[in-house]
């Protein structure tokens, strides 16, 4: 049989909230949390009770700007509002006030790395919008339990063009947008309070072939995990279908977590009838250069940049200043770090991603919320590096830091911690251990030499793992050479 | 103005037209409606056709119903209303949630 490899086409559309502290068009806190009871942030406007005048919130419009300009966009002059007509009970008014043919930007591009092959890819842009956001519906038998806190709250719609050709690719790009939002400080991007949600639009078609074919649109995409899975399995249905003669739907698409399937939403309204038409409600709003210029002053070092400055400020390679630059507060304290310790940036690195990582990943750590002070982790660097302890204790201490904070030379005197490199000291010791253990000494002077190691745990243990290792190491080959 | 019904042998707004209408805004509706407010949507958008006799190339689209740009408010929280108000104007709640009939997406 011969069998056509294919090649998948795909576009995404990222609906981020926005950290405003209101709502889009009323003065209710948008700091909607599931720990919150329900309909306590509400009032006629967010409720869409009748007569209630939207006023637009600001600051949304300039976080928008701010993303569009992030995003290599071009800023509107002109936007105006639209009304998005459709009837669900998570909208209480029977429209979403969005936008339409005026966004606030347009036409622009992301760069990503095809996480596979590393190579560099452009994304374009098609759009970025501000619209509400729904409120959230609970099923309860043949009844919906509605709670509006989350209505109005401003969302930024993301619009790419389907630039992308693989699920690693979609990956790379949803992460890039989670970081530079982050960075923007316009997005908590908290997955699990839904903060980012993801639409795929996908078509498959046979490798080097320019025809477009029918593509599915998945909708509700709450996670990375989900975002990935469901695309991967959309993907393999297509092939499926053209490799069996058949022929795939335009339509829109549920993805089932717990059964891993795409599934049809039948009757899901198409886009003409949302009969858009412009918010009267809302007046157009005038972006001026001057303005745009004044949010443009306030964009900070973006992903790509802070990537650039690091390899060659650190001498880090690409891979491993992504690792410190993904989140912005973790770049930020390895900086700090790198200021107010003497020890070389390589090991900062190293102990960052390595044990520091560790501690933040078993203790379930918000990044935002580092309990550790850059101060006091480099000081336990220092102390580490100057050799006053060992990488046994410096580890028991960066445990004991992430609990209290405490400063590490009280930690260190308080445990009695400091390193045992006295030489006479240690010479005893050896000199004790050697003689209590004459057969592995003989076996060790007969070629055993994997036996040091032995020779060394011994040391160790002795001193609770205080012991400095390298005089330890150096005493210990002077004394085994003595004896023979 | 009163809508008065017409008579007109192709009403512009057909009965599927109107049947579909009916289940944008899921409403239910009987066939002789169909035909009434097929009628009574054609009249409505004939008399809007007399709008199609001015020149209008060199006016822009209305955007708002009075002169007026970029009006917006400070990202400052406001008091919110009263929850029990609310609930109790609502025909139905249950606990601090507002109830509804689910809607039934399939035609
Ligand atoms: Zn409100």
């Amino acid at each position: 049989m011969n069998t056509i490899k294919y090649e998948p086409i795909i576009g995404l559309e990222i609906h981020a909230e926005l950290l405003t502290i209101t709502k889009m068009f009323c003065g209710c806190s948008a700091d909607h949390s599931s720990l919150l009871e329900p309909n306590t942030l509400i009032c006629p406007v967010c409720t869409g009770l009748p007569g209630a005048m939207p006023v637009l919130n600001k600051k949304a419009v300039e976080q928008s700007i701010l993303v569009g300009l992030a995003l290599n966009c071009t800023i509107n002059e002109v936007n105006i509002f639209a009304r998005k007509n459709y009837f669900y009970p998570d909208l209480p008014k029977g429209y979403q006030i969005s936008q339409y043919d005026h966004p606030v930007a347009s036409d622009g591009w992301l760069d990503i790395l095809d996480e596979n092959e590393g190579t560099r890819q452009r994304v374009r842009i098609r759009r970025a919008h501000l619209e509400e956001d729904t409120a959230k519906l609970m099923h309860k038998g043949n009844f919906a339990l509605i709670d509006f806190n989350r209505a109005g709250v401003p969302l930024l719609e993301i619009v790419s063009e389907p630039d992308m050709h693989s699920v690693q690719a979609i990956l790379s790009y949803a992460n890039k947008i989670r970081a530079i939002l982050r960075y923007l400080g316009v997005n908590s991007g908290d997955m699990e309070k839904g903060v980012l949600r993801f639409e795929a639009n996908i078509s498959v078609r046979p490798l080097g072939s320019q025809e477009l074919n029918t593509r599915t649109e998945i909708k509700n995409l709450n996670s990375f995990r989900s975002l990935t899975q469901a695309s991967s399995y959309e993907i393999n249905r297509q092939i499926d279908l053209y490799n069996n003669g058949l022929d795939v739907n335009l339509e829109t698409l549920g993805w089932d977590e717990v059964k891993g399937e795409t599934y049809s939403q039948r009757g899901k309204e198409e886009a003409h009838d949302y009969r858009y038409f412009p918010e009267p409600d809302i007046p157009p709003i005038l972006v001026d250069r001057s303005w745009v210029q004044t949010i443009s002053s306030q964009l900070p070092e973006l992903p790509d940049a802070k990537n650039k400055r690091f390899m060659e400020e650190y001498g880090l390679s690409l891979q491993e200043v992504r690792s410190l630059t993904y989140e912005k507060e973790f770049a930020d304290f390895f900086e700090k770090v790198v200021t107010l310790s003497s020890s070389p940036t390589k090991m900062i690195y190293n102990w960052l991603t390595g044990e520091f990582t560790r501690q933040i990943n078993e203790r379930n750590i918000d990044i935002q919320k580092i309990p550790v002070t850059p101060e006091n982790f480099a000081q336990l660097l220092d102390l580490f590096s100057s050799r006053v302890i060992n990488d046994f204790t410096a580890k028991e201490i960066l445990v004991e830091i992430f609990i209290s904070n405490k400063n590490v030379r009280d930690i260190i005197s308080e445990k009695g911690l400091l390193q045992i490199s006295d030489e006479n000291y240690l010479t005893d010791l050896i000199n004790r251990i050697l003689s209590e253990n004459p057969d592995p000494v003989k076996q060790y002077l007969a070629g055993k030499e994997s036996l040091f190691q032995w020779f060394m745990g011994q040391v160790s243990r002795e001193t609770k793992g205080k012991s400095d290792p390298q005089v330890v190491r150096q005493l210990l080959q002077k004394i085994l050479k003595n004896n023979n | 103005m009163v809508i008065s019904p017409i008579d007109t042998a192709t009403p512009s707004i057909s009965t599927d037209t109107v049947r579909y209408i009916a289940y944008l805004i899921r409403l239910k509706i009987l066939d002789e409606e169909t035909k009434v407010f097929s009628q009574q949507f054609s009249q409505i958008i004939e008399y809007f056709q007399l709008l199609n006799e001015i020149d209008t190339r060199e006016v822009p689209p209305a955007n708002e119903n009075c002169p007026m740009n970029n009006v917006f408010r400070d990202d400052q929280v406001l008091p919110s209303m009263s929850r029990e108000e609310f609930l109790n104007n609502l025909p139905q709640h249950e606990g601090y949630y507002v109830k509804v009939p689910l809607i039934f997406d399939d035609r």
